[in-house]
């Protein structure tokens, strides 16, 4: 559902900048960021927008900063994309999987201009890759979500059947299945990133159908706001910690922290040292936070999930260690062998457990 | 797969609720584009709604004031899209998509400080007696009064429209705006009056996802349910029993799509996530029999 008011907002706030930034010459250093939903989601664009604001706040008038929300997943970003390089922006960030040809594209007819598309895993000499390691932030939630299910039900809202999301399933369900064998996951893919009306609706069905934890990988508040509804249903904040929720239904969250990124970067092309990188960094580097777990989690419970954060952040621990089979039954690890980033980057099978398929 | 996770009774229940929103929505641009109106800033005058009513619940702790203040608040929205079409002569589709985007952004300015804060609650009624009656109890008479009050605007509109005077110079007015005219009725306040109950109508649809749906503030939460609106009104033809039917479709296969992938039903997401479009898109195109008001997005001015 491209929603044709979403397209109009895009072109009129594009056209806006457009003319707004050829009237003050080219001085500064002009930042541009490509939003998938509203600022104000409360989520995934809300911590995209606070890293914008630390980027404002660190180089104060040396930087300008411009951005366009709610745009969609097609080719009108490529056209909000040009009209940002039109526009005069140095470096652009594209903050969506669903931007990856479009920024390709675009950076092909800009070769001046720096982009930087986040979580997607098409590079070019212009376009740099970033991600975080939100893996690591499902094994904790599924660490706690395992123990804490009652029914042995987990409820997943799935967003799109990308690699991103599906890494995040896999790992959350091999952590609550390591901690309660019964555990099972049922999964909705929503195929949204924003639709507060749906996720809430996704919620409901899910918790109808027995889930007592709700995992979320859609980007709004509204399935939190239906487990505190359903009253004994817990969840954990995505993308942004989701306090206000705390401490019940959410015990914690996982917290997207882009600001420090967001800094080194727009640093490198002041200086002149911006090169085509590819960042996946996790809980160590601070990219990814675990938002606190709450007294709702029982003592050792708690205990025993921060021991797992801590021994991801020293490096001791990868989610991905084997023996894991694929969903089918063949090996994917054996007994001790870590995944390697390029698997994870490209995942698109579910490991053995899991029931369903995943879309295509 | 395991269908026996699919309780029948809360599906059908969650139905009503799913549909409620765009059912208000709709049933207001219905009369809207009756009066010979098309306006399609539903979706700015629903999202409107939302944070006006969102507000008003919140500083006052009702949630009846709450949906009062929406109906005001997307009132008073449409009144400016009234203005300037029908005393400026603007293009309506063209304003009626500016008073989208107005509304997108405007609402998103109120609801500043209102992110992440609870709405009062709206508890289900159990009617009593009717709510006891197994199976179909559950889902008929336990739900929040606005779903009542959306059947109520709908039956409400269906009897106006058919029977009262009222209702037919609104249609006349909307069939053939010279004409009545030339009858001495007077066509621009018609229309704005109509305009109005559209506006008051979308406010109540996007009031219902913000304290009752989700319920909370978020930023372009309508996400599109006001375009589901316009389009379900010109599917059922412009008539009441129609539109009613179209929007529990939609909310039915939506409800029925999540609950089938989440008992994992062998049937691909893809078809699952695009059935509500076309189930709705399907039956009513099927039933279709009627036309568009004759005069339907036309400007009127006496001295033509």
């Amino acid at each position: 559902m491209m929603t044709m008011n979403r397209i109009l907002a895009g072109a009129a706030v594009a056209l806006g900048l457009a003319t707004g930034a050829f009237a003050d010459g080219h001085e500064k250093t002009k930042v541009g960021f490509v939003y998938v939903g509203p600022v104000g989601d409360g989520g995934w664009t809300y911590e995209h927008d606070q890293g914008r604001l630390a980027v404002e706040e660190h180089f104060g008038d040396a930087v300008e900063t411009v951005y366009v929300e709610s745009v969609p997943e097609g080719p009108d970003a490529e056209r909000v994309m040009t009209q940002m390089a039109l526009g005069g922006a140095d470096l652009i960030f594209t903050t969506s999987f669903g931007y990856m040809d479009q920024t390709i594209n675009v950076a092909g007819k800009f070769p001046d201009v720096k982009f930087e598309h986040a979580t997607g895993f098409k590079q070019a000499d212009n376009v740099s890759v970033y991600s975080a390691r939100f893996y690591e932030g499902r094994a904790v939630q599924g660490h706690i979500a395992g123990q804490m299910t009652e029914s042995n039900i987990i409820g997943y809202i799935a967003s799109f059947p990308i690699p991103e999301v599906i890494r995040g399933i896999n790992s959350a369900y091999l952590h609550a299945k390591e901690v309660n064998p019964d555990v099972e996951f049922k999964i909705v893919w929503a195929y949204t990133w924003f639709d507060p009306a749906k996720e809430a609706e996704a919620a409901t069905v899910l918790i109808e159908q027995g889930a007592d934890v709700i995992l979320q990988h859609t980007d709004s508040t509204a399935p939190q706001a239906a487990a505190q509804a359903a009253g004994n249903v817990v969840t954990f904040g995505q993308a942004s910690d989701m306090a206000e929720f705390a401490p019940f239904p959410r015990v914690s969250s996982i917290i997207d922290n882009w600001a420090p990124y967001y800094i080194a970067r727009t640093q490198a092309v002041i200086d002149g040292t911006w090169e085509s990188t590819s960042t996946w960094d996790g809980i160590a580097p601070g990219m990814v936070g675990i938002g606190e777990i709450t007294d709702a989690v029982p003592a050792e419970v708690k205990a025993s999930a921060e021991a797992m954060v801590e021994s991801m952040r020293s490096g001791e621990y990868h989610p991905f260690t084997g023996p894991i089979n694929k969903q089918d039954g063949s090996v994917w690890l054996s007994d001790g062998e870590v995944a390697d980033d390029g698997t994870l980057a490209g995942m698109n099978f579910y490991v053995e457990g899991l029931t369903g398929d995943i879309p295509q | 797969m395991d269908f026996s996770a699919i309780n029948p009774i809360l599906l059908l229940a969650s139905l009503m609720v799913a549909a409620t929103p765009i059912l208000l929505a709709a049933v207001g641009e219905l009369v809207v584009e009756r009066a010979g109106v098309l306006n399609l800033g539903v979706e700015g005058m629903m999202i409107t709604g939302a944070v006006c009513g969102f507000i008003v619940a919140v500083g006052t702790n009702s949630p009846w004031l709450g949906f009062i203040g929406a109906a005001v608040g997307g009132a008073l929205l449409s009144l400016l899209f009234g203005f300037l079409t029908q005393f400026l002569l603007s293009n309506q589709v063209a304003t009626g998509l500016a008073l989208t985007l107005f509304g997108l952004g405007l609402s998103a300015l109120m609801g500043q400080g209102y992110i992440g804060i609870k709405a009062p609650s709206f508890p289900d009624w159990n009617i009593p007696l009717l709510g006891d009656i197994p199976v179909i109890g559950p889902i008929v008479f336990q739900h929040d009064p606005m779903v009542y009050v959306g059947l109520l605007i709908v039956a409400g509109t269906w009897a106006f429209l058919k029977y009262a005077r009222a209702g037919l110079i609104l249609r006349a007015v909307g069939e053939n705006h010279e004409a009545a005219h030339a009858l001495g009725y007077h066509v621009v306040r018609v229309r704005m009056l109509a305009i109005m109950f559209g506006g008051a109508c979308a406010g109540l649809g996007g009031a219902y996802l913000s304290l009752v749906r989700v319920p909370q503030w978020t930023e372009g939460m309508t996400a599109g349910a006001g375009w589901i609106a316009l389009a379900i009104v010109v599917f059922a033809s412009w008539r009441p029993w129609r539109l009613l039917l179209g929007a529990y479709l939609f909310g039915g296969v939506t409800v029925l799509q999540l609950n089938l992938q989440a008992a994992g039903f062998a049937i691909p997401v893809e078809y699952l996530s695009m059935s509500p479009y076309l189930a709705t898109i399907a039956v009513l195109v099927i039933m279709r029999t009627g036309r568009a008001p004759g005069s339907l997005g036309q400007s009127f001015h006496a001295s033509r």
